[in-house]
């Protein structure tokens, strides 16, 4: 594709750049394919600011043509530029920042809006920058990802007795959403997979996701099965999830949706296991919210953070409203819920709400920081992530396509992935040394995930991604943050691994607001960031002398 | 002694305040000085020890099947809920309990037991380990414009202040006196910090008796002395920390605030910082959503929200702010007061001394500061902090406001202070604890009145020999002079779980970043000692230094430690018992023990 096309204007002279923590800057502002740059020229020293058009969210334009009013004030307006139209650019970025640009020149400035605009939206994967961006560092030959499936089930030698890689999903027909091999019951043949396939929403049928090594129970996620309205059943399915439990008992299943809900998604070919069908499973309702709603609620709490007003009032009435804090409870307490009957009551437990895409993956990842040291290192988490998030199948691309500023009509985005870090962040934060991984390495995934030179968020699935030649032709973030170079930067310097289970507090009051992200960047952050680095420091000195 | 009914009751549940847990079981024992409840029911003994002092109510609910409930809150926020299976061992403990805590007299409280085993030198030489006149001179007192006086030798000239104050050097005797008579309480405006590097300063007063139209010469002499002490500003601020309409209902009253007409080259301004009963019934209102079982998020905001609580700390903060401002950007004086000038303005000017002064974000420094701003000007402990039978609508957490703002600051600046939240919680505990003399009492001349400096023991040593305790490692003394500009955006307010929750240790972060620090620090202190210690031992044979006893490896702030080698730690400071109870609880005392197993908390099945 051209990208000069929608770009009338490449270069405007005299800009002024204003953005948080830095004085405003004059200097040349220049639009490519895929980026504003802007540089500036001060005696020797030459400054360049790089922004990815990806990362802008909004933009906002004021353009003011004086020239009309000039001979009104002519007798004092003489001292003043002959040109005195000029625009101000005001761009939101995803990563929650704000710039703005003062142009000079009306034209100018709407040419490089709509520049803006339209180089901002792309979304065809293979236009995105990723599959341009090419550091002299990386080279495409590296390894893309961390681990296949095949690696992880390898590596788990305890369950292999009883559960099986199965390669039924290889062309990705039985599910479009999986990755091409996932762990089932030894006993499940895959012809029985296929069956069950077929009575899941979107093929996605229960598979392990987690093993306890502690007492052998393993945590299953789906999607709904497809009861229906006249209480469809379906012998494979049940023969599955009989198989998941044998011997044991007795499993519960964390159903993601209220009972209400649950019970109304029959309606529309949704449904849930009823107990006479699983009379060995006991079902809980937990609501999470998904969707639209949870984008609503990222998109009001970032405007009460924006709110510079000055009363504590409306400041504490804005976020309870936002409700952001809510799903931040509701998410930890349904994991924890989850973890306590793996870990206290020892069963097996499934979980799943309608697609099995959001809400699940929520849930299932945060279960297992809480049960499994392992999940808790870097290269963990970061597996975690792939395993859970992008093997698992949750749509990125779809989630991420906007952030809190956008004024574009909601189609598919929810910050499911945000709050997943949020979740995270509060249970980093009642256990600061049993992470080791550190507050940055949250954030910078929080903006990658939206804007990034890496291939890694691209795309909604596993067969996407090899579709568009992602695993080719694009770097691997994951890869890179594990580099030496990061890897210093992103880790917990606190870090003293625990074998325990961490289980967080839910009490209101244990829940915080993550200021990190949230007020990124407002002054504040710049102190807890001074301080983060001081602690770095002194972890280290204090280990070099002992 | 003779209030105890019952000293010790058998087969006691200890209820978890937040989750429908099994409650401890234990023996509940009622000493003199404490309520210690020892749990039986778990191999490790934990114990909870409550001072009578501390405990702010205590309620006898109505039987259950249970067994009949005692609720305790304290006044550092620790709250119990008892049950006890007999009804009238309840009765008892109740009535005792009731007496117990409310003394009705000073005598009874805690400090004039206490004893920690000190002798009468090193205890003398405790009250004199801080001396807010010796602060006066750190910031260049006297100089050509300010002097030290001891008109108030004899608290003639105001009963609530200090004997020696710090009064513009033009301000003549008779202006003072003539001062004093126009001002409510004779608090007449005197010094509260000076800034050497503007030469502004910070005064503090009451109320001007200025009724709808009084005026007084000496009082406007007064403030134009205290102007012209700043010769290079052309105005002076005059805050009155009050809401306005509080401010006018005192005219009425033949009280007031000063006319900008009457007095030259004033700007004055009020920044609206709520009264003593507001205050009180705010935190009534905080301690409430505190008490809420297994509230949702939008309870517990719209709680927060309704409590106003984080909205009063805002407006002292933001009053705070713009004092310190007014010093170190506009470089003016300011004149502060509210209605008596004890409960505001102390909370207001000792914050902007510690932003202005990176001396009073020290250990010792925070010492002086409440030392000078609360104790020596007048707060009234006593009554403020309800320590015996009296008014209950004097009692008002003003003190809580104000490490509660310091608590704040050091959120937004975790390099910016040599201490850290505990030192704080301790401070605010010792406050209501009543077991040292410092914070008995409402004004220098009650404590001289009621011989506390003989009769009772100093905190500050006390807080001093723990200092390592208290210590921030991540404290930057490069900050240098720097004056703290705090964001006071709503959003940078937040609730304080230390404070208000900190013995619910499950809602604590369960793995302290600090604690971590101060370990790993210690150890690193430790070692290098050690080496310093050999490299010595080596010199030394070396014969390179003769004398072993040279303080190389002394850190200079151990030799300016007065000689006061107080030997007492937080063991020590065990009360007074009766014999029997003596016996059973002075086993080792492991009350975090068990507390600290990582368990969820109310996660409903």
């Amino acid at each position: 594709m051209e990208f000069s096309e929608h770009i009338k204007t490449a270069n405007v002279e005299d800009v002024v750049l204003r953005r948080p923590f830095h004085p405003p800057m004059q200097g040349t502002l220049c639009v490519t394919g895929h980026h504003l740059l802007f540089s500036n020229r001060d005696g020797d020293s030459s400054r360049l600011v790089l922004l990815l058009l990806r990362n802008i969210d909004a933009i906002e334009k004021s353009v003011e043509n004086l020239l009309g009013y000039s001979s009104l004030f002519s007798s004092t307006g003489q001292s003043q530029r002959p040109s005195v139209s000029s625009g101000t650019i005001t761009l939101k970025c995803k990563d929650l920042c704000v710039l703005q640009l003062d142009i000079p020149g009306m034209e100018e400035c709407l040419n490089i809006a709509r520049s803006i605009e339209y180089l901002s939206s792309l979304d065809i994967v293979s236009d995105m920058y990723p599959f341009f961006y090419r550091p002299l560092k990386l080279s495409l030959q590296d390894q893309w990802g961390l681990s296949s499936p095949e690696q992880n089930y390898a590596q788990m030698e305890e369950l292999q007795d009883r559960w099986r890689l199965s390669h039924v999903n290889k062309d990705y027909s039985v599910c479009p959403s999986y990755p091409p091999a996932v762990i089932v019951p030894h006993s499940i043949d895959d012809e029985t997979l296929v069956k069950v396939a077929k009575f899941r929403q979107g093929g996605r049928f229960p598979v392990l996701c987690y093993y306890h090594r502690k007492n052998g129970m393993v945590i299953m996620r789906s999607s709904q099965p497809l009861t229906g309205a006249n209480r469809k059943r379906c012998r494979e399915d049940e023969l599955l999830l009989q198989a998941v439990i044998d011997g044991s008992g007795l499993g519960y299943i964390i159903d993601t949706r209220s009972n209400q809900q649950a019970q109304q998604a029959r309606m529309t070919g949704g449904g849930f296991e009823s107990k006479s069908s699983y009379s060995c499973w006991k079902r809980l309702h937990r609501q999470l919210e998904r969707g639209k709603v949870l984008q609503e609620s990222l998109i009001k709490l970032v405007e009460a953070c924006g709110d510079h007003s000055h009363s504590v009032d409306r400041w504490l009435s804005k976020l309870e409203n936002s409700k952001w804090l809510s799903h931040v409870h509701t998410a930890l307490a349904t994991a924890g819920l989850l973890a306590e009957c793996v870990e206290r009551d020892g069963h097996s437990v499934l979980v799943h709400g309608s697609e099995g895409t959001d809400a699940t993956l929520l849930v299932s990842s945060l279960a297992q920081l809480i049960l499994d040291p392992n999940t808790r290192t870097l290269d963990g988490f970061l597996g975690l992530l792939e395993r859970e998030w992008l093997l698992a199948g949750h749509p990125f691309q779809h989630r991420c396509a906007h952030s809190a500023y956008s004024h574009a009509r909601l189609r598919l985005e929810a910050p499911v992935f945000v709050l997943l870090l949020d979740c995270v962040w509060q249970l980093a934060r009642q256990f600061p040394l049993a992470m080791g991984f550190s507050e940055p390495l949250l954030l910078r995934l929080a903006r990658e995930v939206y804007a990034s030179d890496y291939g890694t968020f691209l795309c909604n699935s596993d067969q996407e991604r090899c579709a568009a030649g992602v695993k080719e032709r694009t770097h691997c973030l994951f890869q890179f943050l594990l580099k030496p170079s990061e890897r210093e930067h992103y880790s917990n310097p606190l870090y003293e691994p625990t074998e325990l289970a961490i289980w967080p507090s839910i009490q209101p009051q244990s829940l915080q607001l993550w200021r990190g992200l949230f007020l990124r960047w407002t002054q504040h952050a710049v102190h807890l960031e001074k301080a983060q680095e001081e602690l770095r420091n002194l972890v280290i000195e204090c280990r070099g002398a002992s | 002694m003779e209030h105890i009914l019952t000293p010790k009751v058998e087969e006691v549940k200890l209820l978890d305040r937040y989750t429908a847990k099994k409650p401890a079981i234990g023996t509940l024992y009622l000493t003199a000085t404490h309520l210690i409840f020892v749990e039986t029911s778990c191999n490790t003994r934990k114990e909870t020890w409550m001072l009578h002092h501390l405990i702010a109510t205590v309620e006898k609910l109505p039987l259950t099947a249970m067994g009949c409930p005692l609720h305790i809150s304290c006044k550092n926020f620790h709250v119990a809920h008892f049950v006890i299976s007999s009804e009238r061992d309840c009765q008892n403990v109740h009535q005792s309990l009731v007496r117990l805590s409310q003394p009705g007299k000073v005598e009874e409280l805690y400090a004039f037991l206490y004893n920690p085993k000190q002798d009468e030198d090193e205890r003398r030489n405790g009250w004199g380990f801080i001396d807010s006149a010796m602060d006066f001179k750190r910031m260049g007192l006297p100089n050509e414009f300010w002097e030290m006086t001891d008109l108030n030798k004899n608290y003639e000239l105001c009963s609530t202040y200090h004997s020696e104050l710090g009064i513009p050097k033009t301000a003549s005797k008779g202006t003072v006196f003539g001062s004093a008579k126009f001002r409510s309480r004779g608090r007449i405006p005197t010094l509260s910090y000076y800034h050497k590097e503007s030469n502004a300063a910070i005064c503090r007063c009451s109320q001007p008796l200025s009724g709808l139209s009084a005026r007084c010469v000496e009082d406007e002499e007064m403030l134009q002395a205290i102007s012209r002490a700043n010769p290079k500003s052309t105005f002076m601020y005059v805050v009155d920390t009050r809401p306005k309409l509080n401010a006018m209902a005192n005219r009425a009253a033949g009280k007031g605030y000063e006319n900008e007409d009457n007095y030259s080259n004033i700007c004055f301004q009020f920044v609206g910082i709520e009264n003593i009963h507001v205050m009180r019934n705010s935190l009534q209102k905080l301690l409430e959503v505190c008490a809420m079982k297994s509230p949702t998020m939008s309870d517990y905001l719209t709680g927060l929200e309704n409590s106003g609580w984080l909205r009063h700390i805002k407006a002292v903060m933001d009053a705070g702010v713009f004092l310190a401002k007014a010093v170190a950007e506009d470089k003016a004086s300011v004149l502060v007061h509210c209605s008596d000038g004890w409960d505001r303005t102390a909370q207001v000017c000792s914050l902007a001394s510690i932003l202005l002064d990176p001396f009073y974000r020290t250990i010792k420094g925070l010492m002086v500061l409440i030392e000078k701003e609360w104790i020596s000007m007048g707060h009234k402990f006593t009554q403020r902090c309800g320590h015996v039978d009296g008014d209950p609508k004097e009692v008002s957490p003003v003190f809580t406001q104000f490490i509660e703002c310091l608590w704040n600051l050091m959120e937004q600046y975790p390099c910016g202070f040599e201490y850290n939240e505990k030192y704080l919680l301790e401070i605010h505990n010792h406050v209501y604890s009543c077991q040292f003399g410092n914070f008995i009492g409402n004004c220098q001349r009650e404590r001289e009145e009621m011989r506390l400096y003989e009769r009772t023991f100093s905190v500050w040593p006390f807080l001093w020999e723990n200092r390592h305790q208290y210590r921030n490692p991540l404290h930057k003394c490069s900050l240098g002079r720097e004056v703290l500009r705090p964001s006071t955006l709503p959003l940078n307010f937040k609730f304080w779980c230390g404070m208000y929750n900190h013995f619910d240790k499950g809602m604590q972060p369960k793995q302290s970043i600090l604690d971590h620090l101060l370990t790993i620090t210690q150890k690193k202190a430790e070692g290098e000692k050690k080496m310093t210690d050999l490299q010595i031992q080596l010199a030394v044979m070396d014969g390179v230094l003769a004398d072993q006893g040279s303080p190389t490896g002394t850190p200079p702030e151990q030799t300016s430690l007065s000689p006061v080698s107080v030997s007492h730690t937080a063991e020590n400071a065990k009360p007074l018992m009766n014999g029997a109870a003596v016996e059973e609880a002075e086993i080792e005392l492991v009350p975090t023990a068990g507390s600290e197993k990582m368990e969820p908390v109310a996660i409903e099945n």
